[in-house]
């Protein structure tokens, strides 16, 4: 069973980093798109993010050096990714439930790291495994972990009552929703269980990701566990393929949608990715568009359908 | 009003509209309009229009489709919808938005938190047709369904949905109830856009199927780009009116105004949306008196399309956007002049600055810049005698959603504001916070109908209790109040919504221009520029 229960865990990271890797590569490939911005962007200078400015403020604003305002844009995404801002802005109640969950995801995801960490740095020098390295690590992970596992159940819980209850996203709610956060529930709820049940002849968490990382198949895994870790391989792998990847969407819809303010400057990086896609060939069938696969956008957009309906 | 409607009902066979509301379910409205009684009655969509057009959606009809004659012909447009559909999630069709539209698509967590940030769900008395991810929730499935060809699978991860021609015809009709604002957008904390999907919906309906609402395509870009204008004017009627405009001006200020066209070398190409040319007459007066006063070299242009800043391409055609795009930049190009600096309309400003940044290549890419910006550089710059006591009475500002929200122009008409009038106050919420005045997105030039009235019960229905609570310290008809609104599109929609609830009349709230306050405050001007009368 533990070898079963290793593989999966190796096929659900696998999964997912590939999941991810393909999702962020298909929106990144994705032509440049006419500009779309909402202000406030947080990048402008710091002067006019308080009121949402943007350089278009200022007269001429083409002979002026324009300064990304990175402090600004940390300043904005820092609170944002770490404790959802705007949800705690727009939508307080959803917030109570949504931040525990997300929050409770980002504890396991650091517990995780570090756990792997400890083991491939004692795996390297087992000298570390007794010192206070990993004593610090312990003290951090484990926590971590647990707190985690009680703030994602919990929140999971907690969306799963609202998606359940609320008659408004009744509506909007699909089979799959309803699924995806009862699998969140279960999987968490199932792991943590699983940990706490288990008996001395356990290696614990730190010895079994290095029985892990070895594939060493002589650990044995308690039946509870394996469900929590086969479970959550499963959830891991299937992330990436929902909408629930959103951690990947919101890099796009903030840095390259809502805050993409970059001017086309003449003979720029810009100017040639926008000549590509005006060489592209539409097939829009509307007769005033004038499209039928042999003309360029170009060729369209120099056209008048008005003058041609004279003809 | 229905509160248990179903993504479902929107391909109901059924002609009977998914909603109706009444007044008393709408949003309340502050002084002197609340009460029910303060409200005025609608005027019913016709039995003429429910019989010749599709009107299955809600107490109006905004797009005019006409009826199929048969299940052939129903089949027919569901075959082109669906081909469209395909279109849409295409680069070489859809360049121009794809990737924002896939984003928005597919990660949308449906948590409504944009509902709050919406207008005219509000206003409507929270009508569960109008929430703003009803009818992405429609397009979401459509486009996992048959653009991605999902199966049973791919019904239970992101719903199923009937396409029928009533789905269709009521799909058409309901992007045409969301004003392109954006604030939904800004509010999502995913970061999804549900203004987008009401743009590429419209899209997709008047690129493939041909069908937008006249006064958006046929009366709108189209004869922008065979006449010159969409308000018909040709260049030599344009000239006649504005030469009307400086003999006016002349008289009015006591400064001889004389506007220029087509200037070769001009500092300056002014680019108004024409419709203040033929409406408000004073406010390109207002441009021409500031301009010559500060000394700037300016010019107007008679090139087809050039005179009239529009772009209605920008609410529902990527192709009428761009041709209407280029031919501004054109005229700038030929002029050879230093920068376009776009008038007092908002969506213009949107679309030649920012949106078309990304169509205009090479010698296309003239410098644009707002008016916004130059006025308040002429105004700091002392090169302006201004007396403020000549704007001694209270003024709120609208913020048009294109220039602020969209644009990041939010500081210079305040500075302007700031200098020249004491009693100047803001709305709340205002600047990139601010709400649409209803008019957005083609709404204000839309009076097919009773589209009129939805326009002024849901659509205006919040900036209207903005501008309430904004006076609220002097609604009293003695003191004359001054609503600017430095976009044409939005001053038709305030001057509609005025008139409809009798505030000129009742607690003299006029609207008006930025320009106009400008000039109002020009101590070498003969006073009362602003005059204090309904128009």
């Amino acid at each position: 069973m533990t070898v079963a229960v290793y593989g999966a865990i190796y096929a659900g990271a696998l999964v997912f980093l590939i999941a991810c890797a393909v999702r962020a590569v298909t929106y990144a490939r994705a032509p440049v798109h006419l500009r779309w911005e909402i202000y406030p962007v947080p990048h402008e200078e710091a002067a006019r993010v308080r009121h949402g400015g943007s350089y278009y403020e200022d007269g001429d604003w083409w002979t002026r050096r324009r300064r990304f305002n990175l402090a600004g844009e940390l300043a904005f995404m820092i609170p944002e990714m770490l404790f959802l801002k705007g949800l705690w802005e727009w939508n307080r109640k959803l917030w109570y439930r949504s931040f525990p969950f997300h929050f409770g995801l980002y504890l396991l995801g650091i517990s995780g790291v570090l756990l792997v960490s400890t083991a491939l740095i004692t795996m390297w020098a087992p000298a570390a495994a007794d010192g206070a390295f990993a004593s610090l690590m312990r003290a951090l992970y484990r926590p971590a972990g647990f707190g985690g596992c009680v703030l994602a159940f919990c929140g999971a819980l907690a969306l799963l009552h609202r998606r359940l209850t609320d008659p408004v996203l009744r509506t909007y709610s699909a089979p799959a929703d309803i699924f995806n956060l009862a699998m969140f529930a279960t999987t968490i709820g199932v792991l943590g269980a699983g940990y706490l049940a288990t008996g001395p002849a356990f290696p614990g968490a730190l010895g079994a990701t290095r029985a892990l990382l070895r594939f060493d198949a002589q650990v044995a895994i308690p039946g509870l566990l394996a469900a929590g870790l086969v479970l959550a391989s499963a959830l891991v792998a299937y992330i990436p393929l929902t909408h629930m990847s959103h951690f990947i969407a919101k890099y796009f819809t903030y840095h390259a949608v809502r805050w993409d303010d970059r001017p086309n400057l003449a003979g720029g990086r810009l100017e040639h990715r926008i000549a590509a896609c005006l060489a592209m060939r539409p097939t829009w069938s509307a007769r005033h568009v004038g499209a039928d696969g042999t003309r360029t956008w170009v060729d369209i957009a120099v056209a008048n359908p008005a003058g041609e309906a004279r003809k | 009003m229905s509160d248990d409607l179903e993504i479902s009902d929107m391909s109901r066979r059924d002609r009977e509209p998914l909603v109706h509301l009444e007044n008393d379910e709408l949003m309340r409205l502050p002084a002197p309009l609340d009460g029910v009684t303060a409200d005025q009655p609608w005027k019913p969509l016709s039995a003429r229009a429910r019989e010749k057009y599709e009107c299955a959606l809600d107490d109006t009809c905004a797009v005019n489709v006409p009826r199929p004659a048969g299940a052939a012909e129903e089949t027919a447009l569901v075959r082109r919808f669906l081909a469209g559909l395909e279109k849409l999630f295409t680069k070489e069709n859809n360049w121009t938005f794809l990737q924002p539209l896939l984003l928005t698509l597919e990660h949308c967590a449906k948590c409504q938190t944009c509902a709050e940030a919406c207008h005219v769900f509000e206003a409507s008395g929270r009508s569960e047709l109008y929430r703003p991810a009803f009818r992405s929730e429609v397009l979401r499935r459509l486009y996992f369904k048959y653009a991605k060809h999902g199966g049973l699978l791919s019904a239970w991860q992101h719903g199923d949905i009937e396409l029928n021609w009533p789905l269709i015809a009521r799909l058409i009709e309901l992007s045409y109830r969301c004003n392109l604002c954006r604030r939904c957008a800004q509010t999502c904390p995913i970061g999804a856009d549900n203004g987008l999907v009401a743009h590429e919906l419209r899209k997709l309906f008047s690129q493939e199927m041909g069908i937008a609402p006249k006064e958006l395509h046929e009366t709108g870009s189209m004869l922008q780009l065979e006449v010159g204008s969409s308000t018909g004017m040709n260049a030599q009627v344009v000239k006649d009116n504005v030469e009307f405009i400086d003999e006016e001006m002349s008289g009015k200020t006591g400064r001889k105004v004389e506007t220029k066209w087509d200037v070769e070398g001009a500092d300056v190409l002014l680019l108004h949306n024409a419709g203040e040319i033929l409406a408000w007459p004073e406010n390109p007066g207002a441009f021409a008196v500031v301009l010559d006063a500060a000394g700037i070299s300016w010019t107007l242009s008679s090139d087809l399309a050039a005179y009239d800043a529009i772009n209605y391409g920008l609410w529902y055609d990527d192709a009428q956007f761009a041709r209407v795009a280029i031919r501004h930049a054109e005229a700038a190009r030929k002029l050879k002049v230093k920068k376009i600096v776009i008038g007092e309309c908002g969506h213009a400003h949107k679309a030649l600055t920012v949106v078309a940044d990304r169509v205009l290549t090479g010698d296309l890419n003239v410098p644009r810049e707002s008016a916004m910006t130059l006025l308040r550089d002429i105004v700091v710059s002392g090169r302006l005698k201004l007396d403020p006591t000549r704007n001694d009475f209270p003024v709120t500002l609208h913020d048009p959603c294109n220039l602020v929200r969209l644009m990041g122009v939010v500081e210079p008409q305040r500075e302007i504001l700031r200098a020249i009038c004491p009693q100047f106050r803001e709305m709340h919420p205002h600047g990139v916070d601010n709400y649409c005045c209803g008019g957005g997105s083609g709404f204000a030039i839309m009076s097919g109908n009773n589209f009129p009235d939805w326009r002024f019960h849901v659509a205006g229905r919040k900036k209207l209790q903005q501008v309430l609570n904004a006076f609220a310290d002097c609604l009293d008809a003695a003191v004359p109040k001054y609503l600017c609104a430095p976009c044409s599109n939005c001053k038709g929609q305030l001057r509609d919504l005025l008139k409809y609830y009798g505030l000129w009349e009742r607690n003299r709230i006029l609207y008006g221009g930025l320009v106009e306050l400008i000039v109002n405050a020009m101590a070498d001007v003969k006073p009362g520029f602003i005059e204090w009368e309904w128009r």
